[in-house]
Order: structure tokens, then sequence, then C-alpha cells
């Protein structure tokens, strides 16, 4: 809505409620009798409304199904440890799968988000044109593999290579609780799980991230150096500050598909319905990984089940988009926007 | 007009392309049926005396991972003798198998385990003037595999089984398998107890020997679901052997032919009888040998003695069912599954099991089945 204000005439009501903007357009489309703009309009406000009526209706889908279950579940939705709708009584509870999406999330977006920065600034600001174009290339290819491919190398590489890791960190911080290994196993873990979700959303947030840096205004950045500014001065008073909603827009990109994500979870992680906090023990799960598991040989009760399991990851992924939004709301200022 | 005739050649380059591709890999294919024809000179005559009589068009199959490899060699021998007819084993697991027979989906499902009363009662709405019934079709042992270097031929008992399943026994040096395992040097590791991830006989199978000869041990009931706390899962009967194979101190469970085809040991079970009994097909038969039928009709589900000491047999065993429609089979696959069970339920059938590490079905159940199938409709 914003983008089109420049373009409209001047006598045209400024931006407001979307009925005022359409009002305005169809007014001007009718003006100018152009058949194109007709059917413009009608394709765009068509897409925007189907847009909103498939939300809506996965939204009524998820939540007619989801009631249907979770009227027939006689454990605690919330609380209980166990998924058993074929049981009788059927039991099933999501507490652990809700641990598990935001802990290995979690895991992932620390690893991700410093590392993906530190690849973008160098793409943008650091590394000589030669290269830069390059590993840009190479970072989004990693987003061609798909997530199979992950879980392969994952079950097949990085667990057997992350043991040595795993007694190292148990060594050494086992005195922060999360790290110490109480239970025998290979690293088929939540943590294993996170760093491998970290590579899988390092390309969505290292190449949005760096069109944000690209796009910091080279007179801010001349500007400092016109000061005396080191180049690190620069990134760090003029550049990060400039792309730091955009950072956390590409962070929230990349937290989606983590928490979204289903195969490789699925292949590296042995599942429990435990809740550690030892990160480092084998067991856990997620939502994704937990329906792609369980759906096939679900009876009507469990495919239900997983239905109302899949509800609370779509709020879940709401949530943290919404949250986003409103962090990014509170930074206006920096924004590309108004620079 | 320029940029369409370009985008005209490339749609033609990719379309030829693909075209290509897909006579090179036809091509693939037809090479590697007949050379498998060729090798197997010994299951190519027996595939000769199979009948095609009827069978036609494909036919969809799921369930059982635990009879895949029997399948397969099933498949491969009977599409050689009946050209024409495409039989499709998608091998998951034995709940998903009866999922989609009962959604009309496949035209029989390989199950490890007899359906349930409200699964036969849901197989009605598909069976239209019948229900779902089970024909036993392969025996097998399921195998306790494990990976310890420099220690073969373990052998253990129920309850150390149950309890290191139970994560009650956590090292290879523990007393309990030092007692049974006299001579051996095992050494101080950890044990890192393998199960099924998802929904499996397999798993319900083990349950019930242990419930059967480990009560004490093993509360829990024989449910599809793994039911101990602690261990780690794997997905299917490969990926628990795959992550046997692959991780030292480890044990698993899965069907002996998992067992046989990637080398993994397994252990000889000590049941009470004389001396340690071998995970072999010939000793599973022994097992099954003593089934009784406790379905009643049509349906051969059976009810196998897991608390057996006979000597030589392998207590650890489970039939795999193939799930087919006493009536009211859907008549455009009918044909083809009456000749492809007749076919697996033959005394040539039957034979290709032991070479793959499966056991057959006893006599008497087996003459019960060939009439079953005979009078399906």
């Amino acid at each position: 809505m914003v983008s089109t204000t420049p373009i409209e005439p001047m006598d045209s009501p400024p931006p407001g409620p979307a009925g005022a903007v359409t009002g305005a357009l169809a007014a001007r489309s009718a003006g100018t009798g152009r058949a194109g703009d007709k059917v413009f309009l009608a394709l765009s406000r068509g897409s925007g409304i189907f847009l909103l009526v498939l939300m809506a209706s996965i939204a009524v889908f998820l939540t007619y199904r989801a009631a249907i279950a979770l009227a027939e579940n006689e454990g605690n939705f919330l609380t209980t440890f166990d998924w058993n709708p074929a049981g009788n009584p059927p039991v099933f509870g999501i507490a652990v799968l809700l641990f598990g999406t935001v802990v290995s999330s979690v895991i992932a977006m620390a690893i991700a988000v410093p590392v993906a920065v530190g690849i973008a600034l160098f793409i943008s600001h650091y590394a000589p044109r030669k290269l830069a174009g390059p590993i840009a290339y190479v970072v989004d290819l990693l987003a061609a593999v798909p997530s199979i491919i992950y879980g392969i190398w994952g079950a097949l590489f990085l667990v057997p290579y992350l043991e040595g890791l795993n007694l190292w960190l148990d060594h050494f911080f086992s005195w922060t609780y999360i790290f110490e290994k109480t239970q025998i196993g290979v690293a088929r873990s939540l943590f294993t799980v996170g760093i491998l979700l970290a590579i899988m959303i390092l390309p969505i947030v290292t190449s949005v991230s760096r069109e944000v840096f690209l796009q910091v205004p080279k007179a801010h950045e001349e500007a400092a150096l016109a000061l005396g500014a080191t180049r690190w001065e620069v990134i760090r008073m003029s550049v990060l500050p400039f792309g730091r909603s955009g950072v956390i827009s590409a962070s929230m990109l990349g937290l989606g598909r983590a928490l979204g994500e289903t195969m490789a979870v699925a292949t590296v992680l042995s599942p429990s319905f435990l809740i550690s906090g030892h990160l480092l023990n084998p067991g856990g799960g997620t939502f994704a990984q937990n329906i792609a598991a369980k759906f096939d040989e679900a009876n009507e009760l469990g495919r239900d089940a997983l239905i109302a399991s899949g509800l609370v990851l779509f709020v879940l992924t709401l949530l943290v988009n919404g949250g986003a939004r409103m962090i990014i709301a509170r930074r206006k200022e920096y924004s590309g926007a108004n620079a | 007009m320029k940029l369409q005739r370009k985008n005209g050649l490339r749609a033609t380059a990719l379309g030829a392309l693909a075209v290509t591709g897909a006579l090179v890999l036809t091509a693939c294919g037809s090479d590697d049926n007949t050379s498998s024809n060729g090798t197997g000179a010994g299951k190519a005559t027996a595939a000769s005396n199979i009948s095609c009589e009827g069978a036609k068009g494909k036919l969809l199959a799921s369930g059982s991972s635990a009879q895949k490899n029997a399948m397969d060699l099933w498949v491969k021998n009977y599409m050689a003798a009946c050209s024409g007819v495409e039989i499709n084993y998608k091998s998951s697991s034995s709940g998903e198998g009866i999922v989609a027979f009962n959604q009309g989906t496949v035209g029989f499902a390989g199950s490890d385990s007899a359906l349930k009363p409200e699964e036969v009662a849901e197989s009605k709405k598909i069976c239209k003037s019948g229900q779902g019934i089970n024909l036993p079709m392969v025996g097998g042992p399921v195998a306790i595999g494990y990976n310890l270097s420099g220690v073969d031929d373990l052998t253990l008992d129920a309850p150390t089984i149950a309890k290191i399943f139970n994560n009650k026994i956590t090292k290879w040096n523990d007393p309990a398998i030092v007692k049974l395992n006299e001579g051996k040097s095992l050494p101080d590791k950890a044990i890192q107890a393998f199960h099924r991830s998802e929904d499996s006989g397999t798993t319900q199978n083990l349950g019930k020997y242990l419930g059967a000869t480990a009560k004490a041990d093993w509360p829990y009931e024989a449910e599809k679901k793994w039911p101990a706390p602690g261990g780690q899962a794997a997905s299917g009967s490969s990926g628990v052997a795959a992550q046997v194979k692959q991780v030292d101190g480890a044990i698993g469970y899965f069907e002996l032919s998992y067992a046989t085809s990637q080398s993994i040991p397994t252990v000889s079970i000590d049941t009470g009888a004389a001396a340690p009994v071998k995970a072999t097909s010939e000793n599973a038969s022994k097992a099954i040998a003593a089934a009784k039928v406790k379905g009643t009709g049509k349906d051969l589900a059976l009810e196998l003695d897991y608390a057996t000491k006979a000597e030589g047999a392998y207590p650890i065993v489970l039939v795999t069912y193939e799930v087919v429609c006493d009536s009211g089979n859907k008549s455009d696959t009918l044909s083809t599954v009456k000749s492809f069970l007749t076919y697996t339920a033959s005394d040539e059938g039957q034979k290709v099991l032991s070479d793959a590490g499966y056991a057959p079905i006893p006599v008497e159940i087996n003459a019960k089945v060939r009439e079953t199938v005979a009078g399906l409709n």
C-alpha cells in the first residue's frame, strides 16, 4: 500500500484503510477506461483475496479436525508426555514436541544467525569482488539441496563425527547441565538436529542479510569513512544499524524453515516421548518430525491428533512472525523505506 | 517472435533430453530383468510352474517390512513368469499396510500381526460382502543383532534381553551377560539399545515373546508402539539394522534376513533347552510348527508358543500375514491377488523362503491357506 503512494495523483485520498485505496484505484482505472488496468486490478485484487481465503481455509480445516481429536483425547493435550491416539483410551500430548521444536530451532538460530551475518558482511564489505560472487552463489546453492539429502548427510556423516564434540562438551561443560550427557548413545539428539537446521537455514538468512547490507546508502558509509572510521567502525555504526530490521526479518524467515523442517529431522533424530534438558542425550521430537513419522500408519483419530499438533505448529509460526513484525515495526527508523 | 522461437527450441531440446533419458532408463530396467533371469537359473525353473490364469494389469500392495525380502523374491519370480502383470509391494510397516487396506487403496496388505477386532470391523466397508482375513504366508525369526568388536557367538536369555531393552543392564560386561557367556571376554562398554521409532509388528512380536517369558522384567503390553522408556530409536527394520551395523556396542532387533544380508551377528537364545538356539530359519520353523490357528471361519491368524523349550526351537518368531477380503475383493485385482497368493502359498513359493532367511509355514496350516486362497472371491 505504501509503495503505491508516489504514483497516485495528487488529488487522491491519502493511503488509509484498504477500502479507500481500492476505491481510488477503481476510480482511476474507470477514468482512463483502459482494459488492461481493469484486468490487472481484478487480477491483483483476486490474488490478495485468494491468499486470505487460503489461509483462512487452512486454519478452519485444522481447527475442525483438531477439535474432533481433542474431544476424544483422554490425556491432557498440553502436558501429556505420550502419543498414543490408537491406544485405549487414546492419549496424546504435545509437550515433548513443543519443547523439541522450540529447542532445536533456538539452537539453529543461535548458530546460524551470527554465521550468516558474518558471511553476509564478508560478501558485501570485505571480499574482493571476484570472490564475493562465487561465495554468494555457493551459499544460495545450499538452499537448493533437498532436505532429505541433508537428512542422509546428517545421519551418515554428521552424527558419527559429532560424537567427539559431544564427549568434549560433556567433559568440559557438563556443569552447565544442558551439555551433561547422562544417557549413552550416538549423537542423534536435539543438539545435532539444531546444528543441521542451522546449516539448512544459513542460505536464506545470508542472502537476505547480504541484500540488506548492500542497500546501505553509500553516503552513510562515506560519511563515516570521512570522519576517520575504520572499516569495522563503519560496519558497526552504519551498516549494522541500517540492516538490523532486515537481519531480523531474514532470521524469522530462517526460523520459519527451522520450525517446520521435517525430513532432515526425522532422519537424524532418535525420537522419544521424554523431555530432557540434557540436550546431548538422544531423544525428543518435533511437530513436523512426529507428523511425518506417524501419519502413514495413523488411524482416523491418529490423523486428527496429528492435525491438532499441526495446528499448534501453525499458531506457533504465526506468533513468531507476528512477534518479528512487531520488533521490525518498532525499529522502523532504520528500515530501508525511510533511509 | 524471435524470443518465442528461442523458447520453442529450448522446449524441444528439453523434451528430447527427457525422452532420451527415459529411453536410457528403460533400457537399464530391461537389462536388469534379463540378467536376473539369467543368473537365477534355479529360481527361473521354479517360476515356470506359476499359473498366471486371469492375472492382469497392476496390483498394488503395501505393509510389513519384515516380509519385504521374501516379497521381493516372489514378485520377481512371479513377474518373470507372468508377463503383463505388475505387482508393486510397498514395504512400509504393518500398521501402514492395514490402513492402506482399509482405505481400499491396495489389493492386499502384509502385516506382522493379525487384524484387531476394530480393524476387522473397519474392513467390512471395503470388503463389500465379507471382511478382512489373515493368511499366514511367511514365518521368520526375529533376530537380536549386535555389534561388539571381538565378541562373536553371544548368548542371552529372555530376562537379560528384557533388562537390556529396558535399560536395567547398561554394560556389556554386566554379570548377567557374563554368566551366560562363560569363557568369553566381554568389554566394559556401554550397551546402546535400538528399537523401532514407528509402530511395528516386529516390536509387537518381541513384546509378546518378552511378556510370555520374562514377565517380571518386561511389564509392558505387547503393542506395535515401543513401550519402554530410554534407548534409541530408528525408523524401519533397515534403519535399526543400519544403526546396529554402524555403532559399536549396539544391539537391536529385526527380521533375520536383515542380519544375513548385512552380515550382522545375531544372539543365540538360551531358552532352557540343552543348548542355546541360534536364529536360523530351520530353528524358527520348529517353533512355528507348534502354532495353533486361533482365527475363526476363513481367518487363519495363528497363536504362537513363545515359551517353548523344545530342542533347537528359536522362540522369537513372527508370522507375517497377507490380509485380504474373504469375499468382496475388488473385481479388477481379484484374479491377480488369487493367482499371486496361490504362487506364494505353493511349494515353490514356500521353498524360496528358507533361501532368504525366512521360515516356511508348517504344512497343515499352509494347506488351509491354499484352500482359502482358492475360495477368495
